[in-house]
């Protein structure tokens, strides 16, 4: 090595290094990029397949399934179980028991596609635990329905109540 | 007021003061810079660092301190006992010696050394030997593996420290702490480090303080030159068979290191507790000054961490003995010749 290609060496080498300093302290100055995870979560993506969930019918706050069983029947795994009654003064069936067994979902989406009447979506839930097998073998999908019908309903506003002028034709009427 | 002032300067008192003083100081500003270098890792990473453990992470050394504390100090089978307690010991006293001779101020040291750099220097090479200690004693292939690493850099890099030291010697022409940084008042450009070239006594001044901010990376085992410690090849080198304070004592020792490798660059270079304006000096400022320069190279320590990746023991090597000791050697030479010049003239 000549001695001019070991002094481009050594220039050239601790110039590099005060190079690679200049990028640490740009970023060091820099905002933060994590996502502090317990305090603040990413939003999923759209396309995020969680395990299913009945939609609601946002006027009731009940779910739109009528039990038809299609989505038992798409299920390629037999991984779902569907019970319906005929609730009094209803035209259609409701859905009294839905279970999902998630230990054999694949989430496929078939039960979600074979729904004739948008009743079946994709929840978002990613961190779902729990200590019972039950949790997952047997998920109760109604029963978190109505948990979620109740915030629904709870958190819409009350009715306007009644104008003091309405009651009068009423009372006119019998 | 005087009789405060002849308490204080009574040897007993003096010897209580320093030794409070300095244990104290040692021990928060090891456990704060472990922080700080967390900190500084994170933001250079784009993240927060520890900020879990009390506002903006302040308490995290405490809880570090505590974990350690509550680790049960275990002596392996096998280890030469009498040499694996000894390492602790070795490696953590040297650094609090050093800080002996340490001028924080004009009157804020606690002993005066005429020969106080001699004493740093001689001091500060026992920390190899704690280091072989603990490798050699730990009974444990990385640990010994680690240990020679340790010494062949450690010595490799120990010879262009002293030349770069003897430069700078030659032009205060004393060892005594204070005295050169008494040498470097006025303005910034009266500091050692820029004071060579416009006095022509050795206009490559700001190459030795390069080539000594180097050597004092590679002296404290710091990344790059971290192959003592190096974590992905020799799991902790040789502090593996250390657990709870043991090891918390070399890591401690390794921060302490550091404050004694840059408060001896900041003397020597920076002028120390001198204002770097004129004005602004005094027994208040002074240590402020001395304060402010000292963290401003422990941070440019951790960014140097943080931004380039360990060397190969070769490279390591290559650089002492292949560029570092030829530069440092010219530059003696050099600065000899000048200053004999200038003395003829």
């Amino acid at each position: 090595m000549s001695i001019k290609t070991a002094a481009q060496d050594v220039f050239g080498g601790f110039y590099s290094l005060l190079v690679g300093m200049r990028v640490t302290l740009t970023q060091f100055f820099k905002p933060i990029i994590t996502v502090q995870y317990p305090h603040a979560t990413l939003q999923l993506p759209a396309r995020f397949r969680g395990h299913i969930e009945l939609i609601l019918d946002p006027e009731t706050g009940l779910p739109r399934c009528t039990a038809c069983k299609l989505c038992e029947r798409a299920c390629p795994s037999q991984s779902i179980v569907v019970e319906g009654a005929k609730r009094e003064g209803a035209k259609t069936k409701s859905v009294t028991d839905y279970r999902l067994n998630f230990t054999t979902c694949s989430l496929c989406g078939s039960c979600v596609e074979a729904c004739n009447f948008d009743a079946l979506q994709f929840s978002k839930a990613y961190n779902v635990v729990s200590y019972d097998r039950n949790q997952f073998a047997k998920m109760d999908l109604v029963a978190q329905a109505a948990e979620k019908g109740r915030q629904m309903m709870a958190a819409r506003p009350a009715p306007a109540a009644p104008t003091p002028a309405e009651p009068a034709p009423k009372a006119a009427q019998p | 007021m005087n009789s405060l002032l002849s308490l204080l300067s009574l040897e007993p008192v003096r010897l209580l003061l320093y030794l409070v003083g300095i244990c104290a100081f040692v021990g928060f500003n090891a456990a704060y810079l472990v922080l700080a270098e967390r900190k500084i890792a994170g933001r250079m990473q784009r993240r927060p660092g520890p900020n879990e453990a009390g506002l903006g992470g302040w308490m995290q050394p405490f809880a570090d301190v505590g974990k350690l504390f509550a680790k049960q100090i275990m002596i392996p089978p096998g280890v030469d006992v009498l040499l694996y307690c000894l390492a602790p010991l070795m490696v953590m006293a040297p650094p609090l010696i050093c800080l002996v001779a340490v001028p924080f101020g004009d009157t804020l040291v606690a002993r005066d050394l005429n020969l106080g750099l001699l004493l740093v220097f001689s001091l500060g090479s026992v920390n190899v030997m704690a280091l072989l200690f603990a490798g050699w004693a730990s009974r444990n292939k990385y640990s010994i593996i680690s240990a020679a690493r340790v010494v062949s850099q450690n010595v490799a890099y120990e010879i262009p420290m002293l030349l770069v030291v003897l430069t700078i010697l030659m032009t205060t022409g004393t060892m005594n702490l204070n005295e050169i940084v008494r040498q470097q008042a006025g303005w910034f450009w009266h500091w050692n480090v820029f004071r060579g070239v416009w006095t022509l006594a050795n206009p490559l001044m700001p190459v030795t303080f390069v080539i000594f901010f180097i050597c004092m990376l590679a002296e404290t085992n710091r990344a790059p030159f971290d192959m003592a410690e190096a974590e992905s090849e020799l799991v902790a080198g040789a502090f593996t068979e250390y657990g709870g304070m043991g090891f918390g004592v070399f890591f401690m020792a390794e921060y302490t290191n550091i404050v004694v490798g840059c408060s001896l660059a900041a003397v020597l270079f920076l002028g120390g507790w001198q204002s770097p304006i004129g004005v602004l000096s005094g027994p208040v400022w002074g240590p402020l000054w001395f304060l402010a320069k000292l963290y401003a190279l422990i941070f440019t320590v951790m960014w140097v961490r943080w931004t380039f990746p360990r060397t190969q023991f070769y490279g390591l090597l290559n650089l002492s003995w292949k560029i570092l000791i030829p530069i440092s050697l010219f530059t003696l030479l050099l600065s000899g010749a000048l200053l004999t010049l200038t003395h003829l003239r």
